[in-house]
């Protein structure tokens, strides 16, 4: 072997050093934003993963037809609205029997959530049979509880005239607590409930449904308006002055703020055609006129990635510029196509600001039904809680964003799996 | 090798043939001749012309937004360039095959069935099988992909996928096949498979080629045409050209001193 191959110049050292201190800088990049992702996420978790525990209180309920329905008429609306107060008091005064004072009474009753009658009274009207039964219910605890359960609050590190929780009321949580009448029980009223002032009773649902249903408007508009964009000013339009305008000014609205579009969407939609507010139907119009150009640019490059001897083999066949177009060269492209599409979607998924402007921030409790009832998207409700005062809501918000960036995830993937299943590999 | 047999009457003509490309002229007042069931080989240094001027046959050019064609280029008699003609049917009278195999992204049945199916040249499943059994037969390729017609045309090799094309052509039941440096990107055994189709195939269709190799050139055409920055120098009698060119450049070119 040539022994000059093996000789260590100066120059040699130097570039190995320059080359070893440029792959460092690259490392250390990828960490710290790898770290600043980390913390994001743990951060998110750790105050979340608490929000898909709630703490339930067991109570023994005597179902007295006295009580409930004294008239006898089983009428759903009548047993819905029936006082369920004294029924849960008597319950929970038979573990704490000392609390008989007026004043007592009501601190007790505080421990439950305020939806502890509404959701016994919603039990009762679904199978009236229970009247004349006692039975065992667990119901919800009030937020404050909760918390001191979860030990989100420290009761020894606040004097007792600054708590909501008074010394007497813990007496009792750990009297319950002892009974083995506290558990913590997995939250499925976060899954199935609409907004709610109490952080106990509050749910993502309607925000949920409501994403879903603006999702489905943004898509049905923005795909074929976005796909049939793309294909015309691609196979079809004659370059001039005019494409070069409209090429510069999609680029220009992909851009644009999204706020903006919002403010288009409240001006045009609402004002001017007069369209529901705080529907899923304005809000995907809105998120559709923000994906638009986002699709139509994925779509373009897409297109202009199709080899040109493609096109050239089927008009030399003599294929028409339409059978080209449409039997060659969009079925390649299809696949891009629609993985730009959904990244734009999921793009929109995550939006607020257009929502906000178009009104679609109301205290949303129903669940919408469809495109034209009012309802709040995902995103929209993370900003409502986080803006609460309640502390109840500060995990609550945080495991939004966790449902919130599964979603995300699950698009991101699906757009993943699209492209790898439709692409032709030959 | 070329046969000594007078020209054929032409079945397509250019006279003053001009076209531009923007402002640049690319070919530059040119008339020829195509005789019927003949190869004419178009020949020059790259960037001649020669396959712009192949591409206003079949009109090909049209897809390029900047190009213009000046003159008169009449197939069978009429005008192709006449604002009446159906550049679709044109086009399925006059095949062409790229420098570049480029077969669909499809199977190989598929990929030559696909010019009968858009027009129609077919009445039942068994008439378009027989027509895509007979044009691989007839590119000499059906032996060697009988068993496996369902599968991608582009896990062919370079010279089966570049006679799959000219499958492809034949199966529109073209008068001409235009082939633009067709074994430019394949090997010399290839090169010779698909020299030799030409020769076969010259008794039913009029082929014109366009090659930067002169020796192939001489091997399959009966006819030759000179280009040389746009324009045609030398046209006429392919062992007339290559054995006593009349002009100067066309004796510089064929013994390699330009080009």
């Amino acid at each position: 072997m040539p022994d000059y191959l093996l000789t260590t110049s100066p120059q040699m050292a130097k570039r190995h050093k320059r080359h070893k201190r440029f792959q460092w800088y690259g490392r250390i990049a990828i960490a710290i934003s790898i770290s600043f992702m980390l913390f994001m996420f743990t951060a998110i978790f750790f105050r979340g993963i608490g929000a898909f525990q709630k703490t339930m209180v067991a109570v023994d309920i005597q179902f007295t037809e006295s009580q409930i329905d004294p008239s006898g008429v089983r009428d759903a609306t009548s047993l819905k609205q029936a006082n369920y107060k004294p029924i849960l008091l008597q319950g929970l005064q038979q573990v704490i029997p000392g609390a008989t004072e007026r004043r007592d009474r009501n601190n007790l009753y505080k421990l439950l959530s305020n939806g502890a009658a509404f959701d016994l009274g919603a039990r009762v009207a679904n199978t009236p049979d229970l009247i004349g039964t006692s039975e065992r219910v667990w119901v919800a605890a009030s937020s404050e509880v909760d918390l001191y359960v979860k030990g989100k609050i420290d009761p020894r590190e606040i004097p007792e005239e600054l708590r909501r929780l008074k010394d007497q009321d813990i007496a009792w949580i750990e009297t319950l607590r002892d009974a083995g009448q506290i558990k913590k029980k997995f939250n499925t009223a976060f899954f199935t409930n609409g907004d709610s002032r109490s952080p106990e009773m509050a749910g993502i649902l309607s925000a949920a449904i409501g994403s879903f249903f603006s999702l489905l408007i943004c898509f049905s508009i923005a795909f074929p308006l976005g796909i049939l964009t793309a294909v015309y000013l691609e196979e079809y339009a004659k370059k001039s002055k005019l494409t070069d305008l409209i090429e510069v000014n999609i680029n220009n609205l992909a851009a644009v703020p999204s706020i903006v579009f919002g403010l288009l969407g409240l001006a045009i939609f609402l004002n001017f055609f007069n369209l529901p507010r705080s529907t899923p139907l304005v809000g995907g119009m809105v998120l559709a006129l923000m994906t638009l150009p986002t699709i139509i640019i994925a779509s373009r490059s897409i297109l202009r990635s199709v080899p040109q001897a493609t096109r050239d083999a089927a008009l030399g066949l003599g294929a028409s510029k339409t059978q080209t177009t449409f039997h060659h060269v969009v079925p390649l492209a299809m696949p891009g196509m629609l993985t730009g599409t959904i990244l734009g979607m999921a793009r929109a998924l995550g939006e607020t600001a257009p929502l906000l402007m178009i009104g679609m921030v109301a205290f949303i409790v129903d669940v919408p039904k469809g495109v034209t009832d009012v309802a709040t998207a995902l995103p929209v409700q993370i900003f409502l809680w986080a803006d609460s005062p309640e502390k109840g809501f500060v995990e609550l918000t945080s495991a939004a964003i966790m449902v919130l960036l599964v979603f995300l995830i699950l698009m991101n993937v699906f757009a993943v799996y699209l492209r790898k299943k439709l692409e032709r590999r030959w | 090798m070329s046969t000594d047999m007078p020209a054929n009457k032409p079945i397509m003509t250019a006279r003053n043939v001009d076209v531009f490309y923007g402002k640049k002229q690319a070919i530059d007042n040119v008339s020829l001749d195509i005789p019927e069931n003949q190869i004419t080989a178009l020949i020059g240094p790259s960037g001649c012309g020669k396959s712009t001027f192949l591409r206003c046959f079949n009109r090909m050019n049209d897809t390029i937004q900047i190009c213009r064609v000046k003159g008169d280029i009449r197939f069978a008699g009429q005008d192709i360039y006449d604002p009446k003609v159906d550049v679709v049917a044109l086009r399925s009278r006059i095949g062409m095959v790229f420098q570049k195999a480029n077969p669909f992204p499809k199977s190989i049945f598929d990929n030559v069935a696909y010019g009968p199916r858009i027009h129609s040249l077919s009445d039942s499943k068994e008439h378009l099988e027989d027509i895509v059994i007979t044009s691989l037969k007839r590119a000499g390729l059906y032996d060697e992909v009988s068993d496996r017609l369902d599968e991608p045309g582009t896990s062919l090799s370079g010279g089966q996928q570049q006679r799959l094309c000219i499958a492809r052509a034949i199966a529109v039941d073209p008068q001409i096949i235009l082939m633009d440096e067709p074994c430019s990107a394949l090997d010399p055994i290839a090169t010779a498979i698909i020299e030799e189709l030409m020769d076969s195939m010259k008794e039913k269709y009029t082929i014109v080629i366009v090659t930067h190799s002169m020796q192939q050139a001489a091997r399959v055409s009966q006819q030759t045409a000179f280009f040389h920055l746009g324009e045609l120098v030398e046209s006429g009698d392919t062992e007339a050209i290559f054995t006593n060119p009349e002009k100067e450049r066309t004796q510089n070119y064929i013994s390699g001193r330009i080009g």
